[in-house]
């Protein structure tokens, strides 16, 4: 018997948002990657056109990480003192499509580093590797504000993707982005009219809607996950259904979150219940991951090289 | 799907008799539209209008009972498509498979570690549902002897799964009372297993590559009398069976398509473990009544049975914990006290924080309806009177020697009217949770 038409067309589609910039471009990348531009749901290609597949940015940070469990740490062990190094690492070996570098280290309580060093740890890593770049600030407003200026500059023509831009911070960040070609992270709290907001505040400084990816903040599996897996939906549901302003893609920041969590640190001897310490944080990272892409994201953060290869493989299975 | 009242309008007897107790047979239609009212008060109406309005309030996805007792599972009924338009009402069954040829030692082993598949997160149990029972020995006595272990030796629900007519029934011999799902029907074999079905009431799966078939097969099923089907499509590739299950999901209830009116099991395609579970957490996002696995280690069925208590929580209704003084790490009489709320997304963010900062404390989550401190401050739901009382309720005077209270920045502003009410210090802590490691590391020592 036939059954019913169930396909339902989407009247807008999400930005087509692209990160890098190859020599030709202005840049120095021989690879760019480009998200968005789904027209259905995730995945439901018998709708229309489900865009680009999720990119997977695995994160570099500009300090060493503090309280890594020993399953994650033993593959960034020797590295995690040079971010470059780092990087190439997660290019090279873990199947990094960009690099996201947060710089955790300006914050005043955590190294308090200088624009000069935080420069050249920027360049030594575009030396590094050859895909593109995401620039995270450390959430101080005015470190981000006295830093991310000149790292803007300093990478003027790499169309990275540097944030994020908040509510109440926006302006300083917004504008060098604008003047230095670079794409932006606009960043609400789990909030869906906060992040329709900031993007409407970003695009009255003149900032392009294609150059915008929306961050809502990441709650892991089991600390919050469905709380941005609904607002992550009803985001890209309004943006499918001809809402432009939310109709940008969006980034979770899975990696942090998942490896705070208590089932992803606690060791054999804390937690025999909960099974083997060396795979219980790999598959907490994994399937947050794959739960918020049902959600419709475009970039998801990530630490563990295992987590990455699965996630990866899932993508594949559904495209 | 639901009749607008209108619609329902147009099958009443329109004479305004007043006979059902309303002024006229607009305002009967529009509060049985509403469900605040019943059909039978309407002594005129006819054989059409009761059956069209009858089938339009018998729900678009049927429920399917399987198991007795404490541990039955009930799936399908569900409204919505998106868990934010109401909510996801009837979690996916999660079933791991054994198999009916393994030898007896590994056989009662691999049942012993299903068994105890079960974790606490945020003070409630999660645990599986069904143990899938393969017939992969082929053999009828070997099928009913292992049904018959199970069903003594468990506290789950069971999926008996046999293509053979003949094993089902020799099975269903030795445990149709725990009413199992018989798995195993297809385009060959449904009647008989309908049949069995029906005989031994017991709610029974059927099999297709396609929905088209499925479709079919289930119309015939009904007709011999079987109600409680369960939907499995067939097929190696996850992406197709992620796209049946939405078309499922959305023909019931979009298009009140009653042939796929029910929930669906479904296997997962060949994989690795990792992706059986990536898998598994997909399906139960996106529409599954039962996912079943072969998995049976906790680090890979715990995430699972999260994913399932996070999606499935009610969207409307915010998670709370118990509003009492938590314990993080081996607090003391000189331990710092922080209070927050008792929404559980705040609370669980703090402690996350507190436990990252090696710093042993206490954390008294207020009872604010389940809301966060901003939404509670502004409410009025959080005050120096609230925060008082919680703190005489939690005795937390007697536990700590120091007379120092540790508040949320958000609320900075409270300060001096918690210092006179309740006589003890107020540090302002940091506006984030997240800055509480630096906070306590310098500001508390």
């Amino acid at each position: 018997m036939e059954i019913a038409n169930v396909v339902e067309k989407c009247a807008g589609v999400v930005q087509e948002v692209t990160i890098g910039a190859t020599k030709e471009e202005g840049g120095t990348r021989r690879k760019t990657v480009t998200i968005g531009g789904a027209n259905s749901l995730p995945f439901m290609d018998f709708d229309g056109n489900p865009g680009h597949k999720p990119a997977i940015a695995i994160d570099v940070y500009d300090i060493p990480p503090e309280d890594w469990p020993e399953p994650l740490l033993k593959h960034y062990e020797d590295v995690v003192n040079n971010p470059a190094n780092w990087a190439k690492r997660c290019a090279e070996e873990y199947g990094a499509d960009l690099i996201c570098l947060k710089l955790d280290g300006i914050h005043p309580d955590r190294g308090n580093k200088s624009a000069d060093e935080t420069v050249s740890t920027v360049k030594s890593i575009l030396e590094a590797v050859d895909i593109p770049l995401i620039i995270w600030g450390c959430e101080n407003n005015e470190r981000d504000n006295e830093i991310l200026p000149k790292v803007s500059e300093a990478t003027k023509g790499e169309k990275c993707l540097i944030g994020g831009a908040t509510q109440e911070n926006y302006k300083t960040i917004t504008a060098v982005c604008l003047a230095d070609g670079h794409n932006l992270i606009t960043q609400a709290p789990v909030d869906i009219n906060i992040g329709k907001q900031i993007n409407i505040l970003v695009t009255d400084l003149g900032f392009p809607t294609d150059r915008i990816v929306m961050f809502q903040t990441t709650g892991a599996l089991g600390y919050g996950i469905e709380y941005c897996y609904s607002i992550h939906e009803r985001g890209r549901i309004a943006g499918l259904s001809g809402d432009r302003q939310m109709a940008t893609p969006v980034i979770c920041d899975v990696g942090h979150e998942s490896w705070r969590a208590k089932e992803s640190k606690a060791s054999d001897s804390e937690a025999p219940q909960w099974g083997s310490f060396a795979d219980r944080g790999i598959m907490w990272e994994a399937i947050t991951a794959v739960t918020l892409i049902q959600s419709g994201v475009d970039i998801i953060r990530m630490y563990h090289p295992e987590a990455v290869s699965i996630v990866k493989e899932h993508i594949e299975k559904l495209t | 799907m639901a009749l607008t009242g209108l619609e329902i309008f147009k099958l009443l007897p329109k004479t305004n008799c007043k006979k059902c107790g309303r002024a006229t047979c607009l305002a009967f239609a529009m509060q049985l539209a509403q469900k605040k009212a019943e059909l039978k008060d309407c002594p005129d109406v006819s054989e059409e209008a009761k059956s069209v309005l009858g089938a339009a309030s018998t729900p678009p996805i049927k429920l399917v009972t399987i198991g007795s007792g404490e541990k039955q599972i009930s799936i399908g009924e569900e409204n919505v498509l998106f868990r934010h338009e109401e909510k996801f009402y009837n979690p996916t069954g999660v079933a791991v498979t054994l198999s009916d040829d393994l030898d007896d030692e590994a056989f009662n082993q691999r049942l012993k570690k299903i068994n105890a598949l079960k974790f606490t997160r945020v003070g409630t149990e999660i645990e599986i549902d069904l143990i899938a029972l393969q017939n992969n020995s082929g053999d009828a006595s070997k099928f009913a002897e292992r049904a018959k272990n199970v069903s003594d030796n468990t506290h789950l629900s069971i999926i008996l799964k046999s293509k053979s007519v003949d094993n089902m029934k020799a099975a269903l011999e030795t445990c149709a009372d725990k009413k199992p799902l018989i798995f195993g029907a297809n385009a060959e074999n449904w009647e008989a297993m309908a049949t069995i079905a029906k005989e031994k009431n017991c709610p029974m799966t059927i099999s297709a590559s396609t929905l088209e078939e499925l479709a079919d097969l289930t119309e015939k099923i009904k007709e011999v009398g079987v109600t409680e089907i369960v939907l499995n499509q067939v097929s190696e590739s996850a992406k197709e069976i992620l796209q049946g299950l939405t078309k499922i999901r959305r023909a019931a209830l979009r298009k009140a398509f009653r042939q796929l009116g029910f929930p669906a099991l479904t296997y997962m395609p060949n994989g690795n473990p990792a992706q059986e579970i990536a898998s598994a957490s997909v399906f139960m996002s996106k529409y599954a009544g039962i996912v079943v696995v072969d998995s049976c280690e906790p680090w890979q069925i715990m995430p699972l049975l999260t994913v399932r208590q996070n999606i499935f929580t009610d969207p409307q209704k915010p998670v709370q914990v118990e509003s009492k003084l938590y314990e993080v790490g081996q607090a003391n009489e000189n331990s710092p006290v922080l209070f927050t709320t008792n929404f559980s997304l705040t609370y669980y963010t703090v402690e996350g924080e507190v436990e990252a900062s090696r710093t042993p404390a206490y954390i008294l989550a207020v009872e604010t309806e389940g809301t966060s401190v901003l939404t509670a401050y502004s409410g009025d739901k959080l005050n120096e009177d609230v925060i008082s009382k919680a703190m005489t309720d939690s005795k937390i005077e007697e536990k700590v020697k120091h007379r120092k209270l540790i508040i949320p920045g958000l609320v900075a502003v409270l300060s001096a009217k918690i210092q006179e009410k309740t006589k003890w210090e107020v540090l302002v802590g940091p506006k984030e949770a997240s800055g509480l490691p630096t906070y306590l590391k310098t500001t508390w020592h």
